[in-house]
């Protein structure tokens, strides 16, 4: 499989993948008469003047070629997508070439990569599409031996006609079926005979990341291109006064200075560029800089301010976003009741590969190229900014070192793309990390008071969540700041609002310059510490074992995965001198559930000894890809739960690189065991689920061992009483 | 600016740099050889990690200057083809995921291999605990190294 993240119209499309007309194209399209998508022949579309976003060409060779619409960062839809279209359409893996689509919401739909939605959004589309060139290639098959095509099967990239065992392969088919119409309705392959999907296939990108060629937006480079820095407001909505670069001028290779501004949620915030032969000439300049800001106009915060407000807002009224029942009343009659309060950090999403884009904006057009989740955002952003419809604004993707929520954020493009209008040069602007770990946005830190109650029988009577934090939703001029966050749930399962007679939750949003924005699987990544902990809290008051004690309130699936979970991790068995923990949460439509054991060293320390996991993602793809993401995503929650926060100080976030901030290392990670569901359940995310649980599951685990309740993170492993 | 040799996976690039440039950014913008990462500029997390003479090295933190005229490796001299125990063995055991850090990973695991062809979990964490993976991929970068290992000893 070859890549060519390249622009395409879909003409282009067929030049580049060396097609040629008679190709068999089929692709999506919105249909102008009902809002509802449609698979359509290329031809066909044409001449009816339908605007078609191409997706799988097939030519006279047999080869596949097909554009994937999301971006890679990690989490390996790179390899999910071609395995759904070659399995429905009966290819080798091999023979499918891969192109990434350039930014363009109206033809591919969203793009945005986030919300673990790759598979989630489009893996019906995805395998009908194949389907239906499969249909295709077999009616013309049949129609050529004059027999019936239920007569006919394809296999390996050839029709067969099961009688005669005659063949045709693709490439002798497509020019005739390219004539046909798309099917209306195909049918889908049972799972049961699935080749290629739920076998764990080796990612096609893996070869070019073990010898330096993947490309990712740092190694993107134009000729003649220069390297830009650009020292922005420490304080994050200072505006530039003045600035003097007569020392930053005297450094080999420096070409230009200039101010710059990037779109921060509709905010323009300030910065001054420097822009070189070459990076470190650029960085050498920026730190010759002198510019004096002026940052009165808003508050500067300190991370005790910030969770000193928030904790006295979880006292006061809440914006309610969801309740059942009367908390108030249950919580005061009843016997067996605990209260608590949980607070998770402000962390920064601190990718390996740090923020990059590359501009080059010509007489006729401006094309961006750079690690980007979100290419129809960018495209649609830029285009607003200068004035431009959609075709002058080519958004290009890259492979993207990491992503996390931090590169669907529009800023960091609009700095390139200003910078190259202004020099006529094609420029890439770069992040040190010092930069990426500083400016934000953030995850942001948030405060949970939760309150609840068990009944006689042992049951969850009343839950009662406050919340307070910043709203990613608020950050717009303009946006109502009177309305409830709707993710004041993000985590919690489900099942338990059908089984808690009495709930509320509720959220009072803080104001604070400091911006935030989603981090790997967003509200839930803080919620799900507050909720598992407070639900083990709950179980303790009722004397419960934890697993028994979730089993009683939740349906058949959970019930289902609770079981494979008390199973593969030995709970029932569980010795002395161990602490084990349990929590499970939802989060894009996927279940998860964690189980932690965790021990005390010979010098009191604690020591994590194994996590298993059990992932529900209803049907899915590729388990080796899955069970990847749950490792990582185990990796990031410990290092969140154990290791890393940022903090402000003066309004200024302190941690500054990777000295300060601290992440886990190879020699800090147990042993990690990760088990999947087999079910015919809608297809759920599975970049980010395996997150929200782990963090609750250690701290219970911690319990558990010591009798220690953990409630605010991060903590140390090391210094547990 | 001086006027600088490098010879990078046994070619010589001849280059004009400040002789402070980290050896880095020398690699990646003035010889263009882009599979060595930037991370963090402060020998903190490995992806910039080269082979300097053998020995594996921070390139964030070399001057250019003290490693004109010696030989370095960067990963894409490892192999034209994939073909070395560890890129064998990162490939079956499918280690990267954002594959950014990887060469970093994929550099060092190649040093401490070749001084140490068996090596104990102690001496894989001594070896790559200054190798930062933001995408988690640490336990299959343990395993791969063992694979690495064994596919060494059956050639
Ligand atoms: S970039 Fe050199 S160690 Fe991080
Ligand atoms: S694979 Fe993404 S940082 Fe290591």
């Amino acid at each position: 499989m070859e890549t060519t993240p390249k622009n395409i119209s879909r003409r282009n499309f067929i030049k580049l993948s060396g097609l040629t007309g008679t190709a068999l194209t089929l692709g999506f399209s919105f249909s102008t008469s009902a809002n509802e998508l449609d698979i359509w022949n290329a031809t066909a579309a044409e001449s009816s003047g339908v605007e078609l976003n191409a997706w799988i060409s097939i030519d006279t060779n047999g080869k596949v070629t097909l554009m994937n619409h999301r971006s890679e960062m990690g989490q390996g839809s790179f390899q999910s997508v071609p395995q759904m279209i070659a399995e429905e359409l009966e290819v080798a893996l091999d023979q499918v070439n891969i192109i990434f689509a350039p930014g363009n919401g109206r033809k591919y739909g969203s793009q945005v990569t986030g919300g673990s939605s790759t598979i989630r959004g489009s893996y019906k589309k995805l395998l009908r599409l194949g389907a239906s060139a499969r249909e295709m290639l077999i009616e013309t098959a049949a129609k050529k031996w004059g027999v019936n095509k239920s007569e006919c099967y394809a296999e390996n990239g050839t029709v067969i006609h099961r009688a005669s065992g005659k063949k045709f392969h693709y490439g002798e088919l497509v020019t005739e079926a390219a004539k046909l119409e798309a099917p209306k309705d195909v049918a889908l392959k049972n799972p049961k005979d699935y080749k290629l999907i739920r076998k764990p296939l080796p990612r096609q990108d893996t070869p070019m990341k073990v010898n330096g060629k993947a490309v990712f937006g740092l190694d993107f480079k134009l000729p003649s291109m220069l390297y830009a820095v650009v020292e922005r407001s420490p304080r994050f909505q200072g505006k530039v006064i003045k600035w003097d670069d007569t020392e930053t001028k005297k450094v080999p290779g420096v070409r230009h200075v200039l101010k710059v501004t990037r779109d921060e949620f509709g905010n323009m915030r300030e910065g001054v560029a420097v822009v070189a032969d070459n990076t470190w000439a650029a960085m050498q300049g920026r730190k010759a800089l002198k510019i004096e800001w002026d940052d009165t106009a808003f508050p500067h915060h300190s991370t005790e301010e910030l969770y000193t407000k928030m904790r006295e807002q979880v006292k006061g009224e809440m914006i309610s976003f969801r309740t059942m029942g009367n908390t108030t009343s249950a919580f005061a009659k009843a016997e067996k009741k605990v209260e608590a309060t949980y607070e998770t950090p402000y962390e920064s999403h601190s990718c390996m590969e740090p923020l990059n884009c590359v501009a080059n904006v010509t007489d006729d057009k401006i094309e961006i190229w750079g690690p980007i989740q979100g290419p129809d955002w960018i495209q649609q952003n830029i285009c607003a900014h200068f004035k431009l419809p959609p075709e002058k604004v080519i958004v290009n993707m890259t492979f993207l070192g990491g992503g996390f929520g931090r590169k669907a954020f529009t800023d960091y493009p609009y700095e390139a793309v200003m910078i190259s209008k202004e020099i006529k040069a094609p420029v890439q602007v770069i992040w040190t990390r010092e930069d990426d770990m500083t400016i934000g946005p953030f995850r942001p830190g948030m405060v949970y008071q939760c309150k609840g109650a068990v009944t006689g029988n042992g049951r969850i009577g009343s839950f009662e969540t406050k919340i307070s934090g910043q709203n990613m939703d608020m950050q717009n001029p303009g946006a109502d700041k009177t309305s409830y966050n709707g993710s004041d749930t993000e985590g919690f399962l489900e099942g338990y609002f059908e089984s808690i007679p009495h709930y509320s939750f509720g959220d009072s949003p803080l104001d604070s310059p400091v911006p935030v924005m989603w981090w790997r699987s967003v509200y839930s990544s803080t919620n799900a510490f507050a909720f598992e902990s407070f639900i083990d809290e709950l179980a303790v008051q009722a004397a419960k074992d934890p697993i028994d004690f979730r089993r009683q309130h939740l349906g058949e699936r959970y019930q289902l995965l609770m079981n494979k979970l008390e199973q593969v991790s030995g709970w029932k068995e569980r010795g002395k001198n161990t602490g084990y923990g349990v929590a499970i949460t939802e989060c894009f439509s996927s279940i998860v559930g964690e189980v932690v054991k965790v021990s005390k060293t010979a010098d009191g320390k604690i020591k994590i000894d194994k996590v298993w996991a059990v992932m529900d993602c209803g049907w899915y793809v590729n388990p080796d890809i899955i069970k990847a993401q749950v490792e990582g995503s185990i990796v990031m929650a410990l290092g969140a739960a154990t290791k890393h926060e940022t903090t402000f100080k003066d309004g200024k976030a302190v941690e500054r690189n990777f000295v300060e901030y601290k992440m886990p290392r190879i020699q800090d990670i147990p042993e990690i065991e990760v088990h999947i569901m087999d079910n015919e359940e809608k297809a759920g995310g599975v970049g980010e689920p395996g997150l929200p649980p782990f963090t609750p599951a250690l701290t219970n685990a911690i319990f558990d061992l010591t009798g220690t309740r953990i409630r605010r993170l991060p903590f140390s492993l090391d210094k547990i009483g | 600016m001086a006027s600088i040799t490098l010879k990078l996976n046994n070619k010589n690039y001849t280059i004009e740099a400040d002789p402070k440039m980290p050896l880095l950014w020398a690699i990646r913008d003035l010889a263009g050889l882009t599979g060595t990462k930037y991370g963090c500029g402060i020998a903190q997390c490995g992806a910039c990690t080269v082979h300097l003479e053998g020995v594996p090295v921070r390139s964030c933190s070399v001057p250019v200057s003290s490693a004109a005229n010696k030989n370095i490796t960067t990963i894409e001299g490892l192999s034209t083809d994939n073909s070395t125990a560890v890129q064998r063995a990162w490939i079956l055991e499918q280690v990267p995921q954002c594959g950014y850090c990887q060469s970093g990973q994929i550099m060092a695991a190649s040093a401490l291999l070749k001084r140490n062809p068996n090596p104990t979990d102690k001496d894989i964490d001594t070896a790559m605990q200054g190798h930062i993976c933001r995408c988690g991929t640490y336990p299959r970068i343990r395993k791969a190294i063992k694979t690495a290992a064994q596919l060494m000893t059956q050639k």
